[in-house]
């Protein structure tokens, strides 16, 4: 019988922990580092993909994704090697996709060309904002231009090139947005993400906010306008909304992104990186120490870092649940009822249908209404 | 055993805050009763919610010894007493067995509508009075106007009112003269009739059981005696008699004119009757003394555990408090909307307030409280008339013949700059002026008002309106009837019974509309919108429109976010057997109490 994780495919995920300076809405596991030993951390990803490997047994992977932090102050050399070891680990999807972070800088785009050469073939750049007052207020160091300028060298350089933006900004109206995407839908390629700005304790913002300050941010209604506007615009330029915050041409979804939402297996290794792997037909969380130079020390004392807890049928059903609902395709749910041993409540699922929430037929997938009102669905599915 | 001459007993009475506990501390104090590394600020005031709120609830008596400048010692017994309004029937009991009263008055407030309250019920129960002006420390102390102020609206003579801070100790050394020159002995008592003693209090200790507090008239009461409760019939053996000083001291004996207390291994404070006689079970004396009017709850609310499965927990803790206070009730009772609970009396909102408390914090149970109602007099088209507790049980209108609802006689002192917003409070509140006149710079006005106008925010209004310088008092004055409905409130076409009440006809669209409002900032949105309206019969008087949920949505969710994202929604399942649910509808707890608040 084939195993659940096989619904959605094998990935792996390289967390490279370094940015050049900490963004103030940023809670990733992200520092800042005056040197970064390049070929201590080489040799560390290459022994934990050496360990992962030896413990999944062979497998096709469908992807590697380097995030981060800023994967783009990666020496070329550091991603070869990374590559070069994946290549002995595991056996390839013909179609593997390897994709990398990468912050529009003049500098590393300066980089691009090392790392297609070691076999990166998709690149996600973090523009966050087409005009410079509002990447200002966002910490970030580029400015419009250089961030065009190395969105331009990347197109040339990999034929799957995405941007990042965040939107629902400080003082930004309605209007300003449709302007900014309209601008961001002439350059996409066939790929984007738009995130809106969510205010996460334990950051600049977050502090600020808690103190009452960080005015100007859209109200709920506002929001929730910019949203539809968004999915309303991408769907005219074709792009359309198979996740949340995500958007495609179909075909050029993020693989990778693909295999958390459809509840796959992935392995993850650097600071901080939580995997799902199946072992003997169990499946495990992992997660790694969070800080960096804690993590190496782990790795050469211990020969590991991270954590392993053995999941559950309930709450596997409940982690697919809250993943695949996000996506367009939404989910089937006999996976859900397989795995928890009882299906879900049919009559929530009738509620939310007529409230319309979620669409009538055999999977279960939210309507557009539903998707941003996900939370609450979810709510109302699992807690009776 | 101390002959009369040498005793006074008197209680300490005064205006809310005026400082009775930190004069009885000074009292105390100054006699060396406890020693001085012992002491701390309203050492009386022993109950948690005492010292957190600063205020006295229970009446406490204490036993010092003075000697006095005529070179005798005198035993005096003190009551301090609590000020606040719902407490009113422990002055008026403690002063039945003490012969006189210190009326504390603060300077820099003058008199106040308890002090007037305090003074008729200490000349009712034929005390001598001496007045103390307290806070002389402080900078707006105006002790010559305050006492101008005595003489004219209480009309007793001031001349002789003892200046004092009992806050620095100034001016105490006067006031234990005062009790011994000024206050009268007990007047009469044969140590050799049988046993004659007034039941003054009792009160529940979690390791002594039912401790009485006793004023002997008659007689001696000791150790071993069998003893007889003349109203309720119990007999009991006496284990143990003392006094507080305010530790619980064993005496041999207590005799006529003093005041103590006994341990008979009684079960529940409810086995005994304040205001009652007792005596001696072979020798009883002839006449039993008057007793007490019983207190009598007059502001009901349901109260409900907030997670179902504490009802056991909550039926628990309401006995056990119950044994400990005689003065609140409780049934047991259902709501469609909130499942089971009890429906409690007490003597205010204060008194609601406090068990309210001690039940969430001694025992730790989350309640939900609906809102304050009063006992309705409901007379049928049939010809019966029956008690509505709760505006639940209100029966069809149409087999209704009228309604009626009790009044109160509301005291309010208040500086003249405020009396206009006073009386129009007042007048927002159905009131009916019965008297205005000047006294000493303030207004005094008193109004014949409807209880049920008053149960619930009229006390919060009434400071607000007067930035804190009115004070209030009130006593009941019996029913009357009036137009009377009840309103129901509609949560998304379903009404809410916990959130239904009684209102007077012409104010009911007003009273409508306020709580819609309220209600819709208090609910949260979900993802339909929900109507909200508050109706009368099947006509819907008042409505709003709660808006549908428009964003709800993570944005960022990758691989390290299932964790997390899993444990919010675990937790949310766990938070939600906590939640009401009301047809689809969430309701917060806090929105049944409040929803009613008015703020204009
Ligand atoms: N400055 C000053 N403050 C005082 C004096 N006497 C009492 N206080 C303060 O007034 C407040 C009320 O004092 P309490 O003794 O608790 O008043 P109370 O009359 O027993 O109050 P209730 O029992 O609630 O009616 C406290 O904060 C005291 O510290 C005084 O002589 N001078
Ligand atoms: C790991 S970060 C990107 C990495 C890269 N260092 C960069 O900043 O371009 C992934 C994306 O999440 C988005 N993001 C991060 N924090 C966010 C926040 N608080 N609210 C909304 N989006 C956020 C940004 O668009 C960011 O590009
Ligand atoms: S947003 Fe990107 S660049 Fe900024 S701190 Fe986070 S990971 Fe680093
Ligand atoms: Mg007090």
């Amino acid at each position: 019988m084939a195993e659940d994780w096989q619904n959605g495919g094998f990935g792996l995920y390289i967390h490279w922990p370094w940015c050049q300076s900490k963004c103030p809405y940023c809670d990733f596991n992200s520092h800042v580092a005056a040197f970064i030993d390049q070929d201590r951390w080489a040799a560390a990803y290459v022994a934990e993909i050496e360990r992962m490997a030896a413990l999944t047994g062979p497998r096709v992977l469908n992807s590697v994704f380097f995030g981060g932090g800023t994967p783009s102050l990666m020496a070329p050399e550091t991603v070869d090697a990374v590559l070069t070891a994946v290549r002995r680990a595991w056996p390839l999807a013909n179609d593997l996709e390897v994709t990398l972070e990468a912050n529009p800088g003049s500098v590393e785009a300066g980089r691009f060309r090392g790392y297609a050469q070691a076999g990166v073939n998709r690149v996600s750049m973090g523009i966050q904002a087409l005009n410079n007052r509002d990447l200002r207020r966002l910490g970030r160091l580029h400015s419009v231009e250089e961030a065009r300028a190395a969105f331009d060298i990347a197109r040339a350089q990999f034929d799957r090139v995405s941007f990042d933006l965040i939107y629902a900004r400080q003082d930004q109206t309605l209007h300003d947005w449709r302007s900014e995407l309209t601008e961001a839908l002439e350059m996409a390629v066939d790929h984007l993400s738009m995130y809106q700005l969510t205010i996460e304790p334990g950051t600049a913002f977050g502090d600020r906010f808690a103190r009452g300050g960080l005015h100007g941010l859209p109200d709920e209604d506002i929001s929730a306008d910019m949203y539809d506007l968004t999915q309303d615009l991408c769907g005219e330029a074709g792009l359309l909304n198979y996740e949340v915050s995500n958007h495609a041409r179909p075909g050029a979804e993020s693989r990778h992104n693909l295999v958390y939402w459809r509840y796959g297996d992935y392995v993850g290794i650097g600071p901080g990186a939580h995997g799902r792997v199946t072992l003997d037909g169990v499946k495990h969380a992992t997660e790694a120490e969070r800080i960096p130079g804690k993590w190496l020390e782990n790795l050469s004392i211990h020969g590991k870092s991270e954590s392993w807890e053995v999941l559950d049928g309930t709450e596997q059903a409940l982690e697919m649940l809250l993943m695949g609902m996000r996506l367009g395709e939404g989910i089937d749910p006999a996976r859900f009822a397989a795995l928890n041993g009882a299906p879900l409540n049919p009559n929530a699922i009738d509620r939310l249908t007529e409230m319309g929430m979620l669409k009538p037929g055999p999977r279960l997938i939210a309507t557009q209404q539903g998707r941003v009102l996900l939370n609450a669905v979810l709510r109302e599915l699992v807690v009776e | 055993m101390t002959d009369l001459a040498h005793i006074r007993n008197f209680s300490i009475v005064a205006h809310i805050d005026h400082g009775k506990s930190t004069l009885a501390d000074r009292l105390i104090q100054l006699t060396g009763t406890v020693a001085e590394r012992d002491m701390q600020e309203q050492m009386l005031d022993s109950m948690d919610i005492e010292r957190e709120r600063g205020i006295t609830i229970k009446a406490n008596t204490v036993r010092i010894e003075y000697p006095a400048q005529d070179g005798e010692t005198y035993v005096l017994n003190l009551i301090d007493t609590p000020g606040h309004v719902d407490f009113a029937y422990e002055v008026a009991r403690s002063m039945h067995a003490v012969e006189g009263s210190l009326l504390v008055v603060d300077a820099t407030q003058g008199v106040e509508a308890q002090t007037l309250a305090n003074v008729y019920t200490a000349i009712a129960a034929d005390h001598e009075i001496v007045p103390v002006l307290n806070k002389v420390d402080l900078p707006a102390a105006e002790p010559d106007r305050v006492k101008e102020q005595i003489e004219d609206v209480i009309g007793i003579d001031s001349q002789d009112a003892c200046l004092i801070s009992a806050k620095t100790g100034v001016g105490i050394p006067d006031v234990l003269e005062a009790i011994v020159k000024r206050l009268p002995a007990p007047k009469e008592g044969d140590r050799n009739a049988p046993l004659k003693a007034m039941l003054v209090d009792s009160k529940y200790d979690q390791y002594l059981g039912v401790i009485c507090i006793v004023r002997i008239i008659d007689g001696v009461l000791k150790k071993g005696d069998r003893i007889r409760m003349m109203k309720t019939g119990g007999i009991y053996d006496v284990d143990d008699v003392g006094v507080y000083r305010p530790a619980m001291t064993h005496v041999k004996e207590l005799g006529p004119g003093e005041i103590g207390y006994l341990n008979a291994s009684i079960k529940q404070v409810r086995d005994t009757r304040v205001g009652d006689t007792i005596t001696h079970e072979k020798k009883p004396c002839e006449k039993a003394l008057p007793g007490f009017k019983p207190s009598v709850p007059v502001v009901f609310c349901g109260l409900f555990p907030v997670d179902a499965n504490d009802f056991e927990d909550m039926r628990d803790a309401i006995e056990k408090l119950a044994l400990n206070d005689a003065s609140f009730t409780f049934e047991m009772e259902t709501s469609a909307a909130l499942g089971f609970g009890f429906r409690c009396g007490f003597l205010g909102l204060l008194h609601l307030e406090v068990i309210r408390d001690r039940l969430e914090r001694e025992y730790n149970i989350e309640l939900i409280t609906t809102a304050p109602s009063v006992i309705y007099h409901l007379f049928t088209k049939d010809g019966e008339q029956r008690d509505l507790h709760n505006p639940a049980d209100m029966p069809d209108m149409s087999t209704v013949d009228h309604i009626e609802e009790p009044r109160i006689k509301a005291t309010i002192m208040v500086p003249d700059e405020f009396l206009g917003d006073v009386l129009k409070l007042c007048q927002e509140r159905r009131g009916i002026q019965m008297d205005l006149t000047y006294v000493g710079g303030r207004a005094m006005t008193v109004y014949d008002l409807p209880l049920n106008e008053v149960v619930f925010d009229f006390y919060d209004r009434l400071k607000s309106v007067s930035r804190g310088y009115a004070s209030f008092d009130y006593e009941m004055i019996g029913y009357r009837e009036d137009n009377l409905v009840k309103m129901s409130i509609l949560v998304n076409d379903e009404p809410v019974d916990a959130l239904a009440m009684m209102v007077h006809r012409d104010r009911a669209e007003m009273r409508g509309r306020a709580m819609c409002e309220k209600l819709k900032e208090l609910i949260p949105r979900h993802m339909f919108k929900i109507p909200i309206q508050a109706a009368i019969g099947g006509k819907v008087i008042a409505r709003e429109t709660l808006s549908a949920m428009r964003k709800d949505v993570t944005a960022k969710c990758y691989g390290g976010d299932a964790t997390r994202k899993k444990k919010l929604l675990e937790k949310q399942k766990a938070g939600k057997k906590k939640m009401r649910q009301f047809g689809k509808v969430e309701i917060p707890q806090e929105a049944f109490i409040s929803a009613l608040k008015m703020d204009g």
